[in-house]
């Protein structure tokens, strides 16, 4: 049974809420309240998974450094969130006298605002897209470009030369990675040839020989995209290793200096669903979506899957953060423009090859030996190699 | 719905571009008047698309594309004349950039 | 395609762009310029072309209206000296306004309903950009190149001395 009842609980639900309507409302009532259903559900699941992530971040990190995370508030820690929550909403807003008040409020909103957006066209299990729109991927990014501008609307508008700093290094950062993002989505949208997500993970719905799921993430050329993807999503979102437009010790806070508050909890907030946007993402493209990994698994529930992935790369995120040191701005950069770009277009190389050796297994040889040569030939470009040499010591021998 | 509020609408927008461009003294708005000009172009494109032509044949949309991709990179080489005329006069005043002149 | 839809995304279109044009505080019309390109977008929506519209958010406020904001902080000297408005400029633009609004309410074949619409994919935009459109395409790339390496070399300072 592969479309099982409890697979579409959450569509017959919403179709039950909208049978009370569909008597005795227009057309269009009904399509603006069926809107209005799907983003109360999108906003309710990825508000709570943000709550969660908060508090699961901090026990996660704390016991890789080997303590306890918070665990006073709820059954183990918890209820956290509902703290923090309290402690955001009754702290004074402090603006400054000189900020530009109109621009100094509208930054978060507008954060906020584009990404929940992006959101919006993530599949969460079969039929269960918030809106279907054909160039899909292209609303994802045009949408989450728009962002650059509000993280430097809050910076000018603090009137702070840490604010402005800590803008314009952020953008530089996003403008920079914004290729790789996009350009590292390309052999999946060739080789489907659609920006439609739900077709997207429909193409990546076969099992080879029974067994091996048809992900994107198991070719020569899906593996290489789906860590480039991952690490772009990593430096878009503003995560350590990456964070020096927040970094703690160097600017205060980056471009959040200036807010208190509710204004910085709904950074912070537009920050996570940046990140849970990024993995919806890379989920859908590379990791089969919603689609189980193994045929005989198909009877769990289909979001169930999606939220499990979802899941799983959340933790690498908080693992990264919790393992890597902050790297440089100018390290950022030369990764980003020597190393990622030539390895992204790589991988849109190494897919063409791959589609017209005909997807038999010498069709992964050859992908793998184009990417790999590439790598090799840009570590002797870039002369990473030195910087592995055997470390000597000048006055501790 | 017809043709000629989307045209009126466009010229409005075009017509706000040309005041952008003649009655401003930083070149910046100058250059934001001629990108709000093509702008209102592109939506002519676009109507005159959508309301005469066979609408299977997407022509509208192609030169629309087109005519963003030319406008974007245009904006580029504008925005960098205009940061390098400041390096040399420290002024971004139209006005005063007069040296040619007489 | 509702009448309602219009009237409201044509008020905020031309707004933003009344604002852009003659607000003398250069943040705020550079930001209400971004606004004007979600109101344009909001347009290629209502007419159908879905795929432009994502494209012009994309390019516009995603590239050219940080590229302006950037140029406004980098040339920051004389910020708030953009005084003196020039009326003669109002006047020129409501003629040729004027002017536009006598010939398209004259056209008679202007005033048409829209036709029978078929839906665009973007795959169908695709196939077009690459199999009929194919030398504009590499034109276009040839171009944007070229633009990348001038404006680096516009800006770039001059490390010879």
């Amino acid at each position: 049974m592969s479309v099982g009842a409890v697979d579409q609980v959450f569509i017959y639900f919403k179709q039950w809420l909208l049978s009370f309507l569909s008597g005795h409302a227009p057309d269009w009532a009904i399509q603006i309240a069926s809107s209005l259903i799907n983003i109360a559900a999108v906003l309710g699941v990825f508000l709570t998974l943000f709550a969660l992530i908060s508090v699961l971040e901090r026990k996660i990190l704390g016991r890789m450094q080997n303590r306890y995370g918070p665990n006073r508030v709820g059954p183990f820690g918890l209820l956290q969130p509902v703290a923090d929550g309290i402690k955001m909403l009754i702290k004074e807003d402090v603006v400054p006298l000189r900020a530009d008040k109109l621009i100094h409020f509208l930054a978060p909103v507008l954060i906020a605002a584009a990404a929940i957006l992006s959101l919006g066209v993530i599949p969460y299990g079969r039929n269960m897209t918030p809106f279907v729109i054909d160039g899909g991927i292209l609303f994802f990014f045009a949408v989450g470009s728009a962002t650059e501008l509000m993280v430097f609307m809050a910076g000018w508008g603090s009137n702070n030369k840490y604010s402005m700093l800590g803008a314009m290094r952020a953008i530089a950062q996003m403008i920079s990675y914004e290729l790789p993002l996009i350009i590292t989505i390309l052999p999946v949208v060739m080789i489907v040839g659609s920006l439609n997500p739900d077709r997207i993970v429909a193409a990546q719905r076969y099992y080879y020989f029974g067994f091996a799921p048809h992900w994107f993430v198991l070719t020569p050329w899906g593996f290489t995209a789906f860590i480039l993807f991952f690490v772009s999503g990593l430096v878009e979102s503003n995560r350590t290793p990456f964070d020096v437009p927040e970094g703690e010790s160097e600017i205060v806070a980056g471009h959040m200096t200036e807010y208190s508050g509710f204004k910085y909890a709904t950074f912070f907030m537009a920050e996570y669903l940046g990140m849970f946007a990024v993995s919806g993402l890379a989920v859908t493209l590379f990791l089969g979506g919603w689609h189980a990994p193994l045929p005989w698994l198909k009877f769990i529930p289909s979001y169930v899957w999606f939220f499990l992935k979802l899941s799983i790369l959340l933790f690498v995120y908080i693992w990264l953060r919790g393992t890597l040191p902050r790297t440089r701005v100018d390290q950022v950069m030369n990764f980003a423009w020597k190393f990622m770009l030539p390895m992204a277009f790589t991988c849109v190389i190494s897919a063409a090859v791959w589609h017209y050796a005909g997807h038999r297994l010498a069709a992964w040889f050859w992908s793998a030996v184009v990417i790999v040569a590439v790598y090799f030939t840009l570590s002797i470009f870039l002369e990473t190699k030195k910087k592995f040499a055997p470390r000597t010591y000048r006055f501790a021998e | 719905m017809t043709l000629s509020i989307f045209l009126i609408v466009s010229a409005a927008l075009f017509s706000i571009g040309l005041l952008a461009a003649l009655s401003r003294r930083h070149a910046i708005f100058i250059l934001i008047g001629i990108e709000m000009m093509l702008a209102a172009a592109n939506i002519n494109f676009i109507a005159f698309w959508r309301f005469t032509a066979t609408p299977t044949q997407p022509i509208g949309v192609m030169v629309a594309i087109f005519a963003i991709a030319i406008a974007a990179a245009e904006a580029a080489v504008g925005l960098a004349m205009v940061i390098a005329v400041y390096r040399h006069f420290r002024s971004t005043n139209v006005d005063q950039l007069n040296q040619l002149k007489g | 395609m509702s009448a309602v839809a219009f009237v409201i995304i044509s008020i905020l279109t031309l707004s933003a762009a009344l604002a852009a044009a003659t607000n003398p505080k250069l943040m705020h019309a550079a930001l209400s310029f971004a606004v004007m390109f979600v109101g344009i977008s909001a347009f290629f929506f209502l007419l159908g072309a879905e795929f432009v519209g994502l494209v012009q958010i994309f390019v516009y406020i995603g590239a050219v209206a940080v590229l302006i904001v950037f140029t406004i902080l980098l040339t920051r000297h004389d910020q708030e000296k953009t005084r003196g408005f020039n009326w003669s400029g109002v006047v020129i633009s409501i003629a040729v306004f004027a002017g536009l609004v006598w010939a398209i309410l004259g056209t008679k074949s202007l005033s048409v309903a829209p036709g029978r619409f078929a839906f665009v994919s973007v795959r169908r935009i695709g196939e077009l950009l690459m199999i009929n459109y194919a030398w504009p395409l590499l034109c276009v790339g040839v171009l944007l190149t070229a633009a990348l390496i001038g404006a680096l070399i516009l800006v770039m300072e001059d490390k010879r001395e």
